[in-house]
């Protein structure tokens, strides 16, 4: 029991859930509910009780749906099984959430083909780069050898925000002019990384609105080049979420799973206030698992998802 | 599923139109209604909580007029209180007396400050001003090349500031070099950082100080969810910001952070990006925004554009056509080169009051190279056919599709679309070309 309780200590203080504590520690919570009290207090559920979760649902993104879904569910239990007080309404809601969101153990993966093709994609501003910045870095760390694609050939200054990502990662990066064909990129990058026997190839690609048709099949073709240049590629294909996102990410989750086929989530900018609870709706309708959250600016703050420290800080 | 605020809203108050009068159960229903669908569109459920409560209490104080339906009662009451909180009227943009004036651009990282803020400049330049561009970014990697290759792009003058990597020194470098050569507006395009990093929230504390900005824009990306009033109260909080630049609004988020940052700051939309391309920019004006949430579709965003782009003198001929009922595939072709030079087809379309058959219209899910196909179809028709749909037969459609390379499944799709236009146009004719508004409500309540 004791060394269990350490352990679970231990994870907490490396983990993002301590850091988002730290950093929200700081800030005076404008509009903060106090969500935690209605777990804490051994009172019996009430309609407040019930209002109070709805809210702290609602304030992390999770969605009038999915919260009133759940709410549902909570509603029904009380009354059937008889839940005594609120920190049974906690286990359950805690239970409900956890079947919807799963983790992904991280690190990919077993590599079995050579290079490992990952594409990166999301709408514009997400944090791409710095995710790629930050994933050649663990591979790097793991001993594998990596080449990034600046397929990004669109935004300016992404190609040269990418290679100094890339210095700092120790990684080459293969690129073309700006304005090329991004598919080309990803040719030349499949085809040096084939002849220098890379393990892992992560390909950058343009920040786009998942209503630009055009921009969505461009990334069809991307995966097209992949498979037709690497058996099995592309291996992995992230989509990076803003933890701000609201519902839209629903609908960013659907079209890029439609036109490039998304493997994998990752959730950025969990470093602020926002709670990114949007991946909570996005994992109950596309199955899709989370497999990392981005903390900080730093190289280092990428880390494995958390499924039990995302799922407890929904209510902090 | 619903498409949008809009749809839903329209839902609602069709659901409505067949009761008599305002019940406390009906009310009850719309307000419902109406609560889901401002969080489906991420308005702050706190925020939604007192709109919905202020709409409530309108709705049962009102008074019974018969003039109007339950439906068309809610829906003004939703307008009304919509407008209340976006604010009535356009905000204006504020240059201090003696130039330069300061733009301060602030925000979370990846709301897109320096994509706006190279589209400022082009506006800015539009509207007769010449600004200085400055990047403070001195965090992000590539974050002032970035700037530097946007005000290229506008054809803007950068403070480049080589060599100097403290935001305080460059603002107050750039700051002389603009009152020294005649800039009269400086935009510092600040780096991107959270409302919880203290030391980075000092820092724009400082660089207010020393610049005395007279405006300090917060860019918010418009698919920001709950935490949208968490961050904007925090900047605000700290710089008094004045106003908000709101970006990839042309996309499916429904946007209402607006409503949420409005709510909570008190600070007006100033602008609003609707594009990636660098003339993407435009003012933001609560009542077109409200109409377009409320399903009466931008038209008035519609007709300044068609102005713009519109050879007066054709559309003229042209409403004297529809008049006469005389809309050729010729006319059709116009039309179709007329609408590419207006700018992206989903940008027009969205604009649209999504009623009726424009409904229709952007359920076809054109796409630019579509316009592209149509266009060679047509240009594929004899003159007499262009004049005469009538005319077009299973062997005249055989030999276009040839002609256009194309099926003559893409054919048939073409004429479609032209029987489809020309009822639209016909329903449209009377508000865009004659440039007469529909004042009454009604007009804009679905009509099955």
């Amino acid at each position: 029991m004791i060394p269990a309780g350490q352990d679970a200590t231990e994870k907490k203080k490396s983990g993002f859930f301590s850091r988002l504590k730290n950093a929200v520690a700081k800030t005076r919570d404008v509009l903060n509910t106090p969500v935690e009290e209605i777990f804490t207090l051994k009172k019996a559920i009430d309609k407040s009780t019930l209002e109070s979760l709805e809210m702290a649902l609602l304030g992390a993104d999770i969605g009038p749906a999915t919260t009133s879904h759940l709410i549902e569910k909570i509603r029904d239990q009380a009354s059937r099984q008889g839940l005594k007080d609120a920190a049974e309404v906690k286990s359950l809601i805690r239970n409900e959430l956890l079947k919807v969101v799963r983790g992904e153990t991280a690190h990919p993966v077993s590599l079995t083909q050579k290079p490992h093709v990952i594409i990166i994609v999301g709408v514009n501003g997400v944090g791409k780069t710095t995710t790629i910045g930050k994933l050649a870095n663990q591979f790097r760390r793991d001993g594998r050898s990596v080449k990034i694609c600046a397929a990004d050939t669109f935004r300016a200054a992404a190609v040269e925000q990418l290679e100094i990502w890339g210095q700092r990662a120790g990684v080459e990066i293969v690129r073309q002019k700006h304005g090329a064909d991004p598919s080309a990129v990803l040719f030349d990058a499949l085809k040096a990384s084939k002849a220098a026997h890379t393990d892992v190839v992560i390909v950058d690609t343009a920040g786009r609105l998942h209503t630009k048709h055009n921009l969505m099949q461009e990334l069809e073709k991307m995966r097209r080049i992949a498979a037709r240049e690497v058996e099995g590629a592309p291996h992995e294909v992230l989509l990076v979420i803003d933890a701000v996102t609201g519902q839209n990410g629903v609908q960013q989750a659907r079209e890029f799973t439609k036109s490039a086929g998304v493997t994998g989530i990752v959730l950025t900018k969990l470093d602020g206030t926002a709670k990114g609870g949007v991946v909570v709706a996005i994992a109950k309708e596309l199955n899709i698992p989370i497999q990392f959250v981005g903390v900080g600016e730093k190289i280092d703050d990428l880390i494995p998802f958390d499924a039990e420290e995302f799922v407890d800080s929904l209510f902090e | 599923m619903f498409d949008n605020l809009t749809e839903k809203f329209q839902r609602t108050f069709k659901t409505l139109r067949g009761e008599a009068k305002l019940t406390e159960n009906n009310i009850d229903f719309a307000m419902h209604e109406i609560r889901v669908a401002l969080l489906e569109a991420d308005v702050n459920f706190k925020v939604v909580k007192e709109f919905i409560d202020r709409v409530r209490t309108k709705c049962l104080g009102a008074e019974v007029m018969t003039a109007l339906s339950p439906a068309q009662q809610v829906i003004a009451f939703v307008r009304d209180e919509l407008i209340a909180t976006l604010g009535d009227k356009e905000a204006r943009i504020v240059y201090s007396k003696n130039p330069p004036s300061v733009f301060l651009i602030v925000g979370l990282q990846g709301s897109g400050k320096t994509t706006s803020t190279g589209k400022l400049a082009g506006w800015l330049m539009k509207n007769g001003h010449r600004p200085l561009l400055l990047s403070v970014d001195v965090y992000r990697p590539a974050a002032r090349e970035q700037l530097a290759v946007v005000a290229r792009d506008v054809n803007a003058k950068l403070y480049p500031g080589e060599g100097v990597n403290e935001p305080l020194k460059l603002a107050k470098a750039a700051l002389r070099e603009a009152s020294l050569t005649g800039y009269d507006v400086l935009l510092v395009d600040t780096a991107g950082r959270l409302h919880v990093d203290e030391a980075l929230m000092q820092e724009l504390s400082m660089l207010k100080r020393e610049l005395n900005p007279s405006e300090i824009l917060f860019v918010a990306d418009a698919m920001t969810g709950q935490d949208a009033v968490k961050s904007a109260a925090e900047f605000h909080e700290l710089l008094g910001i004045s106003g908000v630049l709101l970006t990839k609004l042309d996309g499916d988020a429904r946007g209402g952070a607006a409503l949420s940052i409005r709510a909570v700051t008190g600070q007006p939309i100033k602008f609003v990006g609707v594009g990636e391309k660098l003339d993407a920019l435009e003012q933001f004006y609560p009542d077109r925004m409200v109409s377009r949430l409320l399903g009466m579709g931008d038209v008035l965003s519609l007709i300044e554009k068609a102005q713009e782009t519109f050879d007066l003198k054709q559309a003229e001929r042209l409403q004297e056509k529809l008049r006469k009922d005389e809309f050729s595939l010729a006319d059709f072709r116009d039309q179709i080169q007329q609408m590419r030079k207006m700018g992206p087809l989903d940008k027009i379309l969205g604009m649209l009051p999504q009623i009726g058959p424009m409904k229709d219209l952007k359920k076809a899910n054109l796409d630019e190279r579509e316009l592209v196909r149509t266009e060679a179809i047509i240009n594929s028709m004899t003159e007499r056919e262009r004049n005469h749909h009538q005319i077009i037969n299973g062997q005249r459609r055989k030999r276009i599709a040839r002609g256009s390379g194309t099926t003559v499944n893409q054919v048939n799709q073409v004429l479609k679309q032209y029987a489809q236009m020309r009822k639209m146009m016909k329903s449209v004719s009377g508000g865009l070309m004659g440039g007469k508004i529909p004042r009454n409500l009604s007009q804009f309540l679905p009509k099955n």
